[in-house]
């Protein structure tokens, strides 16, 4: 069934240099194990192809808080100060994450209470 | 013997968060230490400025009236304060808090300042000795840009605040230090913990990183928001600790906003990078190795924490003029508000350029706020016909002139451009300063730290 990464996550955001972090929390175990294997860097640096430019995406992982955190290198429009863009400190890219839809099996969906 | 426990508050995530923060705090239920965060990475270069034409300027004047509001119940609910408002004039902070102190009869109220962080002036001895002062993100060396450096700190870690409280302080005064270390601090003062207890300075590091920002870790900037009960009078974040290195996160009972696992979650992810290695001058904390139990009633208990020896170096935070850059919006109705937007918005450079004023794609920025700014390019982060917009144009680059002369083709647009402009009122947009930011690092043996006690 296709719903909204918001249905198995949780999201937050904020910057990292000329970057933004954004830490992805699974909502289950079971979805975690399913975000782990999906939302992969690839498929990240493309949802944020018009924010982050050609800048990079590195992934973590964190299995004790069910956490992916994804580091994208050139989200905001150059750093700190050096940003005139509206989102210049990336307090949103963890919502426009939590946006992308997704394929997710129902054995998931089941086992990932909604919030 | 009854095993003690430590309550350490944070009531200011950054400069600019509410007075209600520590204010409720000190009203609403027990304490042992308020800590208190004033310092975002450029805060330093302004108060840099301030101090250059006034001497008596260069900290955090809220803290100052912050205390004037708390001065009696500090005394009477025996909480001790800490601070990194001394900016980069702590001893300034100190006099204007003295004064403060003095009027409500505090006469004899111990306060330490912490000194060492600031490095401006030791800037080309420490170059000579051969710090590079490489920037962290690109390995270029400082010298490149030395001449237009505006503040150099050092972030000092905890110990120093541990001894300053050893001394008898009650209210410590920092420059530039890490912001888990307003936490550590006393933690390391309480129970008696030394450079070789790794584990235990990482879960008070760890403790520091998920209170630091305030409300972020008891329902404020939450992805479940409408779980969140009474965001108005939220909780501001406590940690009970014990000398184990356990603690429990938790707030005041009665205030609004939510504890829970999800919520600390959501803070200890906050500016993470590799959750591996969270680097501090006082140990390497591993946020992997965080458990959190949720014991309901806005209580989670932390534990498990595990932690390594810190580095040699000390992370330097240095800011240098990077040039100038101007802002400016309007708004414009509908009907057809977006395309009526981008019409106004090829206007304004094309004037510009009419009169050899003309921005590279770097140094130029349009956006249509509310037809999908911050999610530009995502599914369902667009409109194409959004009912009114809000035009926000900018530029940037090194020519001040050429960055101010932009902030006047904006507003003729009102009656020059096509119908529905408004939203002018707050006038030409001026050039401001970028300040760029510059993170190095400086080894540690060359950075002395001082702690001074007045009364």
């Amino acid at each position: 069934m296709k719903v909204p990464l918001s249905r198995i996550a949780q999201a937050r955001s904020g910057d990292k240099g000329e970057g933004s972090n954004v830490g992805v929390m699974a909502r289950s175990e079971t979805a975690y194990a399913f975000l782990k294997e999906h939302l992969t860097t690839e498929v990240v640096r493309k949802h944020f192809h018009a924010i982050n430019g050609a800048g990079n995406v590195t992934r973590y992982e964190a299995d004790n808080m069910h956490v992916l955190n994804f580091l994208l290198s050139d989200s905001l429009g150059g750093g700190g100060s050096a940003s005139i863009r509206t989102d210049a400190q990336g307090k949103t890219h963890g919502l426009g994450l939590l946006r992308m839809e997704l394929e997710v099996p129902s054995t998931v969906l089941d086992a990932t209470p909604e919030d | 013997m009854t095993k003690k426990t430590v309550r350490i508050a944070n009531g200011q995530g950054f400069w600019g968060d509410s007075i209600l923060g520590p204010v409720r705090l000190m009203r609403e239920g027990p304490l042992d230490y308020l800590t208190l965060d004033y310092l975002a990475e450029v805060t330093l270069s302004i108060m840099q400025k301030l101090r250059e034409r006034d001497p008596s300027k260069g900290f955090a004047v809220d803290f100052v009236r912050m205390i004037d509001r708390v001065a009696a119940d500090l005394v009477k609910k025996d909480v001790k304060v800490i601070a990194n408002a001394g900016g980069v004039n702590p001893h300034a902070c100190k006099d204007a808090l003295l004064e403060v102190l003095a009027r409500h009869g505090l006469n004899d109220m111990k306060i330490a300042v912490v000194e060492g962080d600031d490095i401006l002036d030791r800037l080309d001895e420490l170059m000579a000795e051969g710090e590079e002062f490489r920037n962290m993100d690109t390995g270029e060396p400082l010298s490149n840009v030395r001449d237009r450096v505006t503040s150099a700190n050092v972030y000092l870690g905890a110990f120093p605040i541990a001894e300053a409280l050893g001394e008898g302080a009650r209210i410590v005064l920092t420059g530039r230090g890490t912001d888990p270390g307003l936490v550590l601090g006393p933690l390391i003062h309480e129970f008696g913990w030394g450079v070789k207890d790794e584990a235990l300075l990482a879960a008070g590091t760890v403790a520091g990183h998920i209170v630091e920002c305030g409300a972020q870790c008891s329902g404020g900037n939450y992805t479940d928001w409408r779980k969140i009960p009474n965001l108005a009078m939220v909780g501001y974040p406590i940690i009970e600790a014990n000398e184990d290195g356990t603690f429990h996160v938790t707030k005041h009972e009665g205030t609004g906003g939510l504890v829970t696992r999800d919520t600390v979650r959501h803070q200890l992810v906050y500016e993470m990078g590799d959750p591996d290695r969270y680097l501090t001058p006082d140990c390497i904390a591993n946020f992997a190795s965080v458990r959190l139990h949720d014991e309901g009633n806005d209580r989670v208990r932390v534990d498990g924490i595990e932690g390594s020896a810190a580095t040699d170096t000390y992370k330097v935070s240095l800011s240098y003029h990077d040039g100038w850059k101007a802002t400016g919006q309007l708004t414009i109705s509908g009907p057809d508000a977006l395309e009526k937007a981008r019409l106004c918005a090829d206007i304004v450079w094309k004037r510009l350029a009419y009169d050899g004023f003309e921005y590279g794609p770097d140094e130029r920025m349009e956006e249509y706020v509310g037809s999908g700014v911050c999610h530009a390019g995502i599914d369902g982060g667009e409109t194409t016909d959004p009912p009114e917009v809000v035009l926000r144009m900018g530029v940037k680059g090194p020519d001040r002139k050429k960055v101010d002369r932009f902030g006047s083709e904006l507003v003729p647009l009102v009656t020059s451009g096509p119908p529905g402009v408004t939203g002018f009122a707050a006038g030409r947009p001026k050039a401001t300063e970028i300040i760029g930011f510059w993170p190095a690092l400086v080894k540690k043996e060359r950075i002395p730290t001082r702690v001074h006690v007045f009364s």
